[in-house]
């Protein structure tokens, strides 16, 4: 379908990471079912390095291909620099989206951010306190 | 295996349509408004294919006035009736909440301009209560609108006992009839509608064409201007080739409707067995009241547009009723309306056959959409919830 490019379809025929970690070190979920998209990140973290990922998505072809994309990018990274992962950077690797989809990938960007919070208050870790605003808005209805 | 099951949206073009199409566009390439020989040859085609859709829906030819499609057959009996209301002081239409956007959008764009606009409610089937007519018709009231069958879960709305009550009111009564012409049989006496529309490329004929039925003494007004074409009610040259097709294309349906109903009756039935297996699944609208060929399913736990591009990947052509596929966050107002949640709603998926679909079509798209469904549910974060109790099974 021209809907989408190569990348987003490769993503959402083939996904990385599907699946879940139990006993998780971190899991982010954002979105909701009334709106159409749920996204669930966990997170397997060893010396601040994600060693780990793994996804669950309700939600549209982007949606998926997003989440695909979003845990290849982090995956054997440190958390430093997952979380500086930008939608954006997830849409330019998926050679672009939809406009009406770029959400998917906002979503994607916040359900990391989400996993890493959590990952920081489970351990009495110190976070930037702007970590929270960035996931503050994830679940409104 | 290739499986086209998105017939509402589209039915294949039938052979003949195609060969009247042709055949016109050759043979009959003069304009119908000019006044020599070639472009009265062309006029006499256009009112014989007048003639045809006419007789296809029990109007004279006088009553049919050819359109761009449905679309265009609905806003122009919609704004004309709302026109005439103006004159007589009567602002107020009331149409049911699941009607197609070219009726509510009409509406919509009416209530902007100071009218009432009541939509009437439907049950869980799918289906309007005729009682509720007779509350809402007032002495203000100068349009009801109601389809005839709906375009997404097949419902077949109860048209003639409305008619009846619109008659006894003396309301003007529209409906937009895209989805059944051509599937069920349809009178316009018999259903006593004022305005009935119609498109061709449901019915096997081409996309772009259409008719507007409008019963003698009813108000008509142009939505184009610029010229005296189908007596001044729809300005520009006729889409002679378009009208030829969609009359032969009217014809044949007609000529095969019962054996047609019958096979496509015994395939959706045979479909909505095999999909009812799926767990956690239900079938939207009435079993019985809906067209022949229309399969409308939700499916707890995943989201439609994953469902269409995994079935588009296994050859299946289909649609749903999702907001990815709305382009908007909220699902099917149809589905809603009939009282799925936003969370089912979105995992909706419509199929809908025709008498070219196979029984071993059927059993492949029964195969293909049960494993799409367990595929997508393997890695919702909602099915998991559902599955481990933390969030309650709807269906």
């Amino acid at each position: 379908m021209a809907l989408y490019s190569e990348k987003v379809m490769d993503h959402f025929r083939n996904p990385r990471n599907v699946g879940v970690i139990e006993n998780a070190d971190g899991v982010g979920e954002v979105g909701n079912a009334k709106c159409g998209d749920i996204m669930k990140i966990y997170l397997k973290i060893e010396n601040d390095i994600i060693v780990d990922v793994k996804f669950e998505t309700f939600g549209c072809g982007s949606a998926i291909a997003s989440s695909s994309m979003a845990t290849e990018m982090i995956k054997g990274k440190p958390l430093s620099q997952a979380l500086e992962l930008t939608n954006k950077a997830v849409a330019e690797a998926l050679d672009g989206l939809p406009a009406h989809k770029l959400h998917c990938s906002v979503l994607a960007e916040e359900a990391i951010k989400n996993a890493i919070l959590d990952y920081y208050k489970r351990n009495n870790l110190p976070y930037d306190p702007a970590l929270e605003e960035a996931c503050a808005h994830c679940d409104e209805e | 295996m290739q499986v086209y099951a998105d017939n509402a949206a589209t039915a294949k073009i039938r052979p003949s349509a195609l060969k009247a199409y042709i055949d016109t566009a050759t043979q009959y390439f003069g304009n119908p408004s000019s006044l020599h020989e070639v472009g009265q040859a062309a006029k006499e085609v256009l009112e014989n294919c007048r003639t045809k859709i006419a007789a296809a829906i029990g109007a004279t030819a006088r009553e049919i006035i050819f359109t761009s499609g449905g679309s265009e057959a609905d806003n122009q009996a919609i704004f004309s009736a709302a026109r005439l209301g103006a004159k007589k002081g009567k602002k107020k239409i009331i149409s049911t909440a699941i009607e197609h956007h070219a009726v509510l959008h009409a509406l919509e764009k009416l209530k902007t301009e100071g009218y009432e606009i009541v939509l009437l409610p439907v049950g869980t089937d799918g289906i309007v209560n005729v009682k509720d007519f007779e509350t809402a018709i007032d002495e203000n009231t100068c349009l009801v609108s109601v389809m005839l069958a709906n375009n997404e879960i097949g419902t077949i709305q109860p048209i003639k006992e409305i008619g009846e009550i619109c008659k006894a009111k003396k309301v003007p009564f529209h409906t937009d009839a895209v989805q059944a012409v051509g599937h069920i049989p349809v009178d316009v006496n018999d259903l006593g509608v004022d305005y009935l529309a119609l498109s061709a490329h449901k019915f096997g004929g081409p996309r772009g064409v259409g008719a507007l039925y409008v019963r003698a003494g009813a108000p008509l007004f142009p939505l184009v201007e610029g010229g005296a074409q189908e007596r001044g009610k729809r300005a520009g040259t006729e889409n002679l080739p378009a009208i030829a097709a969609m009359a032969t294309a009217l014809e044949e349906s007609l000529a095969h409707l019962d054996a047609n109903v019958k096979k496509v009756t015994k395939l959706r039935e045979k479909l909505i067995e095999g999909l009812s297996k799926i767990p956690h699944s239900a079938l939207n609208g009435d079993r019985k009241k809906r067209l022949a060929g229309n399969v409308s399913f939700c499916f707890e736990g995943i989201e439609g547009e994953g469902l269409l591009l995994y079935l588009s990947d296994a050859g299946i052509s289909a649609s749903s009723g999702s907001a990815c596929t709305s382009g908007s966050l909220d699902p099917s107002h149809v589905l809603l309306a009939i009282g799925r949640v936003h969370d089912v709603a979105h995992g909706s998926l419509r199929l809908t056959l025709s008498e070219e679909n196979t029984e071993e079509e059927i059993d492949y798209l029964i195969k293909a959409v049960t494993e799409v469904v367990e595929k997508i549910r393997g890695f919702s974060p909602v099915w998991r919830d559902l599955q481990s109790g933390k969030r309650q099974y709807i269906l």
